[in-house]
């Protein structure tokens, strides 16, 4: 076989495997990060520090029964968190991981060979990845539509006011440093950052990154707008009639697109896998999109969530007019 | 009616100052831009993280792991039974005089008596039913040598309705004497009752 296809099959097996098991470990991070700024302990009592928690909540959500409620379309309540998952899965396609890396001679087969960590390598990335996240609002929108109940129509209305007003702010927002790189091509991104921490695009285009954040979370569905499943208002919105592993499908689709926010913000803002000082690059990488991870559970166990209304109200009348100004400004300055 | 209105008027009630709200789209302009630029979201920021470092570093968490560990009960509490024992010699304090059998008002106490060698009252047979059992307490008041006492044990689940205690299950094991705790009497404060004095919110 092709030996290019062979890799891009292995990176894509190792891609789905390793980052549906760090979605476990996610919900057990968050759970243990969100307990010890709430003062508790968090999961402790199975396995060592409470790491097999995971593994016993996989457990439960395999073995529970699979309902589909009686009005509900039943193809498309089925297929719709597998769109979840998919899309979650597919924004990371295109995302460069590490630096391209030799693998060691002494492996068997394979030793010697240069591979780049990314699974497919398109100069289009960004636009592809913005493209797979807006139609990553399938999911949420036809589960909420398919169930038959009022809280996954509420939902599915919410998803798409949120996700299509917050699409704009994310491709404004990466539209200025698109212009000052010239590429769209997340590997550009990251070379033109490789001098250190002052060639980091974050101190130029501080406005833009502040923007990407915020219309990250609104994207991957995090507390301050967390409204698509808010239990206190629409009971779990899309989310409401799932049990089971549909459910946890949609679980590891937001932790999957909480990953690929967190190396979007890495890559084009904050240096990506540039080695910085003496640490290896895919330390670097691993260690900033750690943080990002983090960022968002800290905010979840700080900030209160925002109305519906507000979050219209701030993405159209704030968000929007920012990310112009910005965008302008950054082209006159470009074109100076 | 008028008098209500005295009485407001009398309670004086202090109005926060909130600030109004904006009235022309300038001052919403301005609350929005000093909202944006307040630090207060990092002072949110900040709250968490330093919990966050004392629970994890400081050990300053405040779970108890239940099962494992309990919290202390107040002397208050009217738990489940416990029988004590004379520290010098090790008997049983009861002496059968049959006062708590006799002002049980759910009828749960059970008690039969008998003379030993030595002409001394001594319990043959004692249960209590807990399954009738209401924690009323009267039997522990009632006691004149403070033999029945309500112990720290409060968790009373069971697989059937009528559980019966018997004497030996409620009496301090006897390689357990000197952990046998005197029972502090009805209306006794907590132990730690002043730490958990503080000062009342008078502002309001």
């Amino acid at each position: 076989m092709d030996p290019l296809i062979l890799g891009t099959i292995i990176k894509i097996v190792l891609v789905l495997a390793i980052v549906s098991a760090l979605a476990g470990f996610g919900t057990y991070l968050e759970r243990k990060v969100l307990a010890y700024m709430q003062r508790r302990i968090g999961p402790a009592h199975v396995g060592p520090f409470g790491l097999l928690q995971i593994v016993a909540d996989g457990i439960k959500l395999l073995t529970k029964e699979d309902i589909i409620p009686q009005n509900a379309n039943r193809f498309i309540f089925m297929i719709a968190p597998a769109v979840t998952a998919a899309t979650a899965f597919i924004a990371l396609s295109a995302v460069p991981l590490f630096p391209t890396f030799t693998i060691p001679e002494y492996f068997p087969l394979v030793g010697g060979a240069i591979v780049p960590s990314t699974i497919s390598d398109i100069s289009i990335g960004i636009l592809f990845l913005l493209g797979v996240m807006g139609s990553g609002l399938y999911g949420p929108l036809l589960a909420g539509m398919a169930q038959a109940n009022k809280w996954g129509i509420l939902g599915s209305a919410r998803t798409a006011v949120q996700f299509l007003s917050y699409e704009v702010i994310t491709g404004l927002s990466l539209l200025a440093p698109i212009m000052l790189v010239g590429s769209l091509s997340l590997i550009d991104f990251n070379n033109t950052q490789i001098g250190g921490v002052g060639s980091w695009i974050i101190w130029q285009q501080p406005v833009a990154f502040v923007l990407f954040l915020i219309a990250g979370f609104a994207e991957t569905n995090r507390t301050p707008f967390d409204l698509l499943e808010h239990e206190a208002e629409i009971v779990s919105g899309y989310a409401t009639e799932y049990s089971g592993m549909r459910w946890g499908m949609f679980f590891i689709g937001e932790y999957a697109n909480m990953i690929t926010i967190s190396l979007m913000a890495s890559i084009i803002f904050v240096g990506g896998y540039a080695p910085l000082g003496f640490i290896p690059g895919w330390i670097a990488i691993l260690l900033k999109v750690t943080f990002f991870f983090f960022l968002m559970l800290w905010v979840r166990a700080s900030w209160p969530h925002v109305r519906p209304d507000q979050l219209m109200w701030f993405c159209w009348k704030v968000l929007m007019p920012i990310a112009v100004i910005n965008v302008v400004i950054t082209g006159i300055v470009v074109m100076i | 009616m008028n008098g209500d209105v005295e009485m407001n008027e009398k309670q004086r009630y202090i109005t926060l100052d909130l600030g109004g709200a904006p009235m022309t789209p300038w001052c919403r302009f301005k609350r929005v831009v000093k909202r944006t630029f307040r630090i207060e979201l990092f002072i949110g920021l900040w709250v968490t993280i330093r919990e966050m470092f004392k629970t994890l570093f400081m050990g300053k968490s405040h779970t108890t792991k239940y099962p494992f560990e309990k919290m202390p009960i107040s002397s208050r509490y009217r738990a489940i039974h416990d029988m004590l024992r004379l520290l010098e010699s090790g008997h049983y304090r009861c002496i059968g005089c049959g006062l708590c059998e006799k002002i049980c008002i759910s009828n749960c106490i059970a008690m039969e008596t008998r003379y030993d060698e030595n002409q001394r009252k001594e319990v043959s047979g004692y249960t209590i039913n807990f399954g009738r059992c209401i924690f009323c307490g009267y039997c522990a008041e009632v006691c004149p040598e403070l033999a029945i006492v309500h112990g720290a044990r409060y968790e009373t689940a069971s697989e059937q309705r009528a559980s019966f205690s018997l004497f030996e299950d409620m009496l301090t094991p006897i390689d357990k004497l000197k952990e046998q705790k005197e029972f502090e009497g009805y209306g006794a404060p907590s132990p730690w009752a002043d730490k958990n004095i503080k000062k009342t919110p008078l502002a309001y």
